[in-house]
């Protein structure tokens, strides 16, 4: 039996581990607000007056606005690519049994072995000679590493969608694609936020494929967090105001989709 | 659909084009092109094993290789014991038990390369602060000499990353019928007997799950060696991954840095399938 001032202790522990779990983010928002001075002098206090000009100068170096536009028009065209083609190949695979269809998802399931670092070096020099070393290009890019977990994902997820559904519309008249818009998609959906989710947050903090892919103007919040990070090595007040106000988006998007992040987490996992 | 049909071939066709340009033709480029003098441009003539049998004496590619794997055997181990910590943890019956998951989980969702800056700014000013305080000489001077480095980019991974493994463990944990624990404790079996014979027979299986994400994920890390160490000092915390990238882009030797990445990618393969097929085999006999 677990006595009851045993259980306070362990609850008092565990709250104490969430608390040094959280720190690297306490300390980080707290110096941030602190002037370049006092974080050479004292980097465990608080701040003695809050430097909030820290952030605006941050915000401006960092072109957050378009930093910001830059990373949701990236990640929102690569996931909406990625769940729109791989549902398709998944409910195309699942409804066709032959050897050859087989061998297809093998080949996606296989292809999840190749790191990136080794495809890199000739991806970028290939896509640059074709002038695709831009937005296009890095959404492209997305969709053909993403789409291999993608599909598995999906092509699993069918197994529970009844081939009878398939076989009355197409008694209805509508034709393969129809049926798959109409009838399978919406069924998929909550496999669709599952792979949804996994890619948000693979795409969202990935820095080195567009590092290599694009130019300064196009760069997206981690590459930004690079440069100006480069130009405010000495300067910590500057730098973690920056990294306060590149994680917000994250932070508010965990706070709002937390059960969904976490079951997806689990779900992709798993399978 | 049959494979005749027209509608099957085009459903497939984008994905196809997309893992074909994409991961394929690349790969098959790139592994010819390592046996040439490819500048990135054009390739003039075949030198053969030139590039292998130079990189074998690159002692900067092969101290890249044994960090790594020191680095990631480390982190697989301890982010398995953290990860299955934290999930025992977070299902016992706490009232701050829903907190702590949110809480445990969130450095998952952020950058490696955002976290790798933060945690700079812990191990260089926060950690030299608090050895002065206490006293403790061995908290000063972090991420400046090699032993620090790998540390601390263990300390990063393992923070960021155990939160990760903790969703997966909680899912076997929850997968353990409850008749199965309460009849074992009517049996009189304490927590640790419990847990033994019980519980870690049962999640085991997350171990395949987990074990190969975190080998795979820590072998092919960039982002989190690049903001925090930065490979420093004198390259000696420099993982394969950045390795490869210098050598292509940094000293522009295109088709040497595709040698690298070729054999990286035979390292990955192989210890991936061992993996798969290791634990599915322990699966089956237990």
């Amino acid at each position: 039996m677990i006595s009851k001032r045993n259980k306070y202790i362990g609850e008092i522990l565990a709250l104490l581990l969430g608390l040094v779990w959280i720190s690297p983010f306490y300390l980080m928002l707290v110096n941030a607000f602190k002037s370049k001075r006092e974080i050479f002098t004292d980097v465990l206090g608080l701040p003695e007056g809050f430097q909030t000009k820290n952030f605006v100068e941050a915000f401006i170096d960092l072109d957050f606005i378009n930093s910001l536009l830059n990373s949701v028009i990236v990640t929102g065209l690569s996931i909406a690519v990625i769940v729109f083609f791989s549902s398709m190949a998944g409910y195309a695979l699942a409804r066709n049994k032959s050897k050859l269809s087989a061998m297809i998802l093998l080949l996606f399931v296989g292809a999840m072995l190749i790191p990136f670092q080794s495809v890199m070096i000739p991806l970028v020099a290939l896509f640059g000679k074709v002038e695709m070393l831009n937005r296009f290009g890095l959404i492209f890019m997305y969709l053909g590493f993403g789409s291999s977990l993608s599909i598995f994902l999906y092509h699993g997820a069918m197994t529970g969608i009844s081939r009878s559904l398939d076989e009355a519309a197409t008694i209805d008249g509508a034709n393969k694609f129809q049926t798959f818009r109409h009838i399978i998609f919406p069924l998929l959906k909550p496999i669709s936020m599952t792979v949804g989710i996994l890619n948000v947050i693979w795409i969202w903090n990935d820095y080195l494929l567009p590092s290599l892919v694009l130019s300064e103007s196009n760069a997206t919040i981690p590459l930004k967090m690079f440069y100006f990070f480069g130009q405010y090595t000495k300067q910590w007040h500057l730098a973690l105001a920056g990294l306060t106000i590149a994680i917000i988006p994250v932070i508010i998007g965990y706070f709002l989709a937390q059960r969904q992040i976490i079951a997806g987490v689990a779900e992709g996992a798993l399978k | 659909m049959k494979n005749r049909d027209l509608a099957f071939w085009l459903f497939l066709t984008p994905v196809l084009l997309g893992l074909g340009l994409v991961v394929i033709v690349p790969l098959i480029y790139g592994t010819i092109y390592s046996f040439t003098d490819w500048n990135g441009l054009t390739a003039n003539k075949f030198i053969g094993f030139d590039h292998y049998i130079k990189l074998l004496q690159d002692e900067g590619f092969l101290n890249s290789i044994w960090f790594t794997i020191k680095f990631s055997v480390v982190t697989v181990f301890l982010l398995n014991f953290f990860g299955l910590a934290l999930a025992l943890l977070v299902t016992r019956k706490l009232k701050s038990s829903n907190l702590l998951r949110t809480v445990f989980f969130m450095p998952n969702l952020i950058g490696g390369l955002i976290l790798g800056f933060i945690w700079q700014f812990i191990f260089v000013s926060v950690f030299d602060d608090a050895g002065k305080l206490l006293g403790i000489e061995g908290l000063q001077g972090w991420l400046s000499t090699t032993t620090t480095g790998f540390w601390g980019l263990v300390i990063l991974t393992v923070w960021q990353m155990a939160g990760y493994i903790m969703i997966i463990y909680i899912a076997y944990l929850q997968n353990i019928p409850t008749e199965l624990i309460e009849s074992s404790k009517i049996d009189g079996a304490n927590s640790f007997q419990r847990f033994k014979s019980i519980t870690f027979p049962l999640v085991a299986p997350a171990f395949t799950v987990s074990m190969f994400l975190t080998l795979s994920t820590s072998f092919k890390m960039y982002d989190q060696n690049l903001s925090l160490t930065g490979g420093g000092p004198f390259e000696s915390t420099q993982m394969v991954a950045m390795n490869i990238v210098k050598t292509a882009f940094g000293a522009n030797e295109m088709a040497y840095g595709q040698a690298k990445a070729v054999i990286f990618f035979i390292i990955v393969a192989v210890i991936s399938l061992t993996q798969v097929y290791y634990n599915k085999k322990r699966e089956v006999d237990m």
